[in-house]
């Protein structure tokens, strides 16, 4: 068996698990090239019976509009549904503030539309395309995450997981995140969407964008991001490696138009893609932090 | 380019060593030198290792993940990373070696082909490095290399790691030890990590990455077909309105259309119709591929009943089992409390009726007359469960032979355990 093979084998494992040990399980869908792989996954897995698991997108209503209608055209072909928790809502409800001045995302604000669209949904299992050679606090992430009853990651208290036996058991209000690339790497991934020839949104191959330029990274001219007065638009060739919310999606400069010009690309890269990730560059250890308090 | 990266091999493997015998610069040294580490991550280390003191960038700090573990500068949990060269992928699962952390090196072991155990060339052969052998063996590790590290501090005497291997090899001598290999090697400074050192002429065997990257994966031997049913695949459409899957991921050997299938426990036997990947339809499947297989015909199957080769050498079906067990729960082991066990895709109710001895995990010896097991202990136990199992020894086959323990209240996961 060769690598992708045996990932895949494994990936499929998981979510069939996911399937049988809990209620009302979802793939949370970030319309990333993570998700879409764990998407196609879960098909495969279930295959020729429709996916067990709605597909869940937060919407910070800052995304890009190539990932909505990618979303909603894969929601169509997979005959699967969508559920949308929106962060604006929460704003509207006064369930969160949304940030001012030049930093303003609303990354942050995510983490309260999710948890709430987990307890309306009641959720039990929310399937991630999270892996762990992103970012070192998701080194020791299990594969079963449990959550307690506010939705937070307890690291010093995880449940040892040994072999392929996963345990999915909980209290009444608990719940689970679930990766099942955990053990993929950015590379794998790529490699796996050539090997399948899975379709992704337009975002990952080059294209011509208004851009400009802060903190050492290319983020979109859109309107959603306010930008200083010196900073200066300019077009330029380039696309995603990672996408979210356009307020933390770092763009590369690129020419790569073919999956495998991103292979070569990201064999030759030395950045991490969450290099390009705002928020990840606020503190050490930023990710470890939000990941205590629910985040994804 | 991008079909060179297709058909590389996975090889798992498990790093032990004791605090500072330098675990953490080589796990940094084999990920910076396979080009694994990004300029970023670097970044952050070069500016974690200023803030701390360190005037060299400390390679080991790429490898310490959470917070707490940062602040007491060791690592406490299993944290997993990911490397890769042309030949292949690796997954490295980087335990603690200190005693306390003994379940955590269990839960690295379970998954893994290969056991890396560091020895400090000064030090020699530990106390615990025969310890993390044991663990090593008794997770069914097939292959061990003992990485001797810190050659440049004592010359690159041969003499030294001679002794080193001769000591080892005694002092093992009462384990089920597997395959061992041995290398000299400086972590700081690469020696026989990536390249062959010129400071070990005398060293006739390949550096570490080669080692790793060539060393034979080994399969089951028997080549039964295994595989827990993990669902029921049954499509709710006209188009496939008879269709009915059982999903699973095979535990041993070959299937191919047309086998003859035996259903556990009910002993029902049928042939198979089609196995399918997705919407691909196979002719033939091995260990460890994830399929969905369709029988020729209509019998009851569900979750946790196994479909497997209908010849004489069958897996066993019981309820009571000897097995090995590690503790990993600060709440102990109580003799007929019960507990859930989780084997394979089953769920049954368990509880112990006799400890027959526990391990001293230092020195192997057994201890008899227990009647409690405390976190990180090592035992042979009896096993009863409330229905019966369909398994074989953990040594025949990891899958059949594993299970794990489930606290029926806070539904922690409170032991591993591996049938006898
Ligand atoms: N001279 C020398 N020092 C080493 C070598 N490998 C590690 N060290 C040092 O030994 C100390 C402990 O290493 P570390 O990797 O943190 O050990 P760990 O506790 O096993 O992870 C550090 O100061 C390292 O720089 C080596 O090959 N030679």
């Amino acid at each position: 068996m060769t690598h992708l093979n045996e990932l895949e084998a494994e990936s499929i494992y998981i979510l069939r698990e996911t399937a049988a040990q809990f209620q009302r399980p979802a793939i949370l869908f970030s319309g990333g090239k993570d998700s879409i792989v764990v998407t196609h996954l879960a098909y495969k897995a279930f295959y020729p019976a429709k996916l067990p698991f709605p597909l869940v997108h937060i919407d910070t209503g800052h995304n890009f509009k190539e990932t909505i209608e990618y979303r909603d055209n894969l929601v169509k072909r997979l005959g699967a549904d969508l559920i949308v928790g929106s962060v604006q809502e929460s704003i509207d409800k006064g369930r969160v503030k949304e940030e001012t001045g030049y930093n303003a995302s609303r990354n942050a604000l995510q983490t309260t539309t999710l948890l709430d669209t987990i307890e309306s949904n009641k959720f039990d299992a929310c399937i991630g395309g999270a892996r762990r050679d992103e970012e070192k606090a998701r080194a020791k992430e299990r594969i079963f995450s449990h959550r307690d009853e506010f939705g937070q990651w307890n690291p010093k208290n995880q449940r040892p997981e040994l072999w392929n036996i996963f345990n999915g058991k909980k209290n009444q209000g608990e719940h689970f995140r679930i990766f099942p690339i955990s053990n993929w790497t950015e590379m794998d991934v790529w490699q796996y969407i050539y090997k399948e020839k899975i379709e992704l949104p337009s975002l990952y191959y080059t294209h011509t964008r208004k851009c400009f330029y802060r903190d050492g990274q290319w983020l979109a001219a859109e309107p959603c991001i306010k930008r200083r007065p010196e900073e200066e638009v300019v077009e330029k060739q380039v696309r995603c490696r990672t996408i979210g919310d356009i307020t933390c999606t770092g763009l590369t400069l690129s020419a790569a138009h073919t999956i495998e010009d991103i292979i070569a690309e990201t064999a030759a890269t030395r950045v991490t893609e969450r290099g390009g990730r705002a928020d990840d560059k606020r503190s050490e250890t930023a990710m470890e932090d939000r990941k205590i308090n629910g985040y994804f | 380019m991008a079909n060179g990266y297709l058909d590389m091999q996975l090889l798992r493997f498990t790093t032990a060593g004791s605090v500072d015998d330098g675990k953490s610069t080589l796990i940094g040294r084999l990920l910076y030198d396979s080009k694994s580490i990004f300029e970023d991550q670097l970044e952050a280390v070069e500016q974690a290792s200023k803030s701390r003191g360190n005037e060299d960038v400390n390679l080991a700090l790429l490898t310490d993940g959470l917070k707490a573990e940062r602040e007491q500068g060791i690592t406490i949990d299993v944290a997993y990373r990911y490397f890769a060269t042309p030949k292949r992928k690796f997954i490295i699962a980087d335990t603690p070696g200190h005693i306390q952390y003994t379940r955590n090196m269990v839960t690295g072991a379970s998954t893994a082909d290969l056991a890396i155990i560091l020895i400090d060339a000064r030090h020699g052969v530990m106390e615990q490095t025969i310890r993390h052998s044991y663990i090593a063996t008794l997770l069914g590790i097939s292959r061990i290399v003992v990485c001797v590290n810190k050659m440049d501090l004592v010359d690159f005497s041969k003499d030294v790691f001679d002794k080193i291997i001769a000591d080892y090899k005694e002092m093992s001598k009462h384990l089920d030890i597997p395959d061992t290999d041995f290398i000299p090697i400086s972590a700081k400074n690469g020696d026989n990590v990536v390249n062959k050192s010129d400071n070990t002429a005398w060293y006739t065997g390949k550096p570490l990455l080669e080692y790793l990257e060539t060393v034979e994966i080994k399969k089951s031997e028997n080549q039964d077909f295994r595989m827990a049913v993990q669902y029921v695949v049954r499509p709710i459409s006209d188009k496939f309105a008879d269709f009915r899957g059982y999903a699973g991921r095979i535990a041993q050997g070959f299937l191919h259309i047309g086998d003859k299938i035996k259903v556990l426990p009910s002993g029902t036997v049928s042939t198979v119709k089609g196995i399918f990947s997705g919407a691909q339809e196979l002719s033939e499947a091995q260990e460890g591929e994830s399929v969905n297989i369709t029988l020729n015909d209509d019998i009851d199957i569900s979750r946790g009943d196994f479909l497997v080769s209908d010849n004489t050498t069958l897996p066993k079906v019981d309820n009571q089992f000897v097995i090995n067990i590690c503790w990993f729960n600060s709440s102990p082991m109580q003799i007929r409390k019960k507990y859930i066990v989780r084997h394979a895709t089953q769920e049954v109710q368990g509880l112990f009726t006799a400890i027959d001895f526990k391990v001293d995990i230092s020195t192997q010896e057994k201890i008899h007359d227990v009647n409690e097991l405390q976190l990180n202990d090592i035992a042979q136990v009896q096993l009863k469960t409330a229905n019966p199992l369909v398994f074989e020894s953990y040594k025949q086959n990891k899958v059949l032979g594993s299970l794990i323990f489930v606290d029926p209240f806070s539904f922690e996961t409170v032991g591993a355990g591996m049938i006898i």
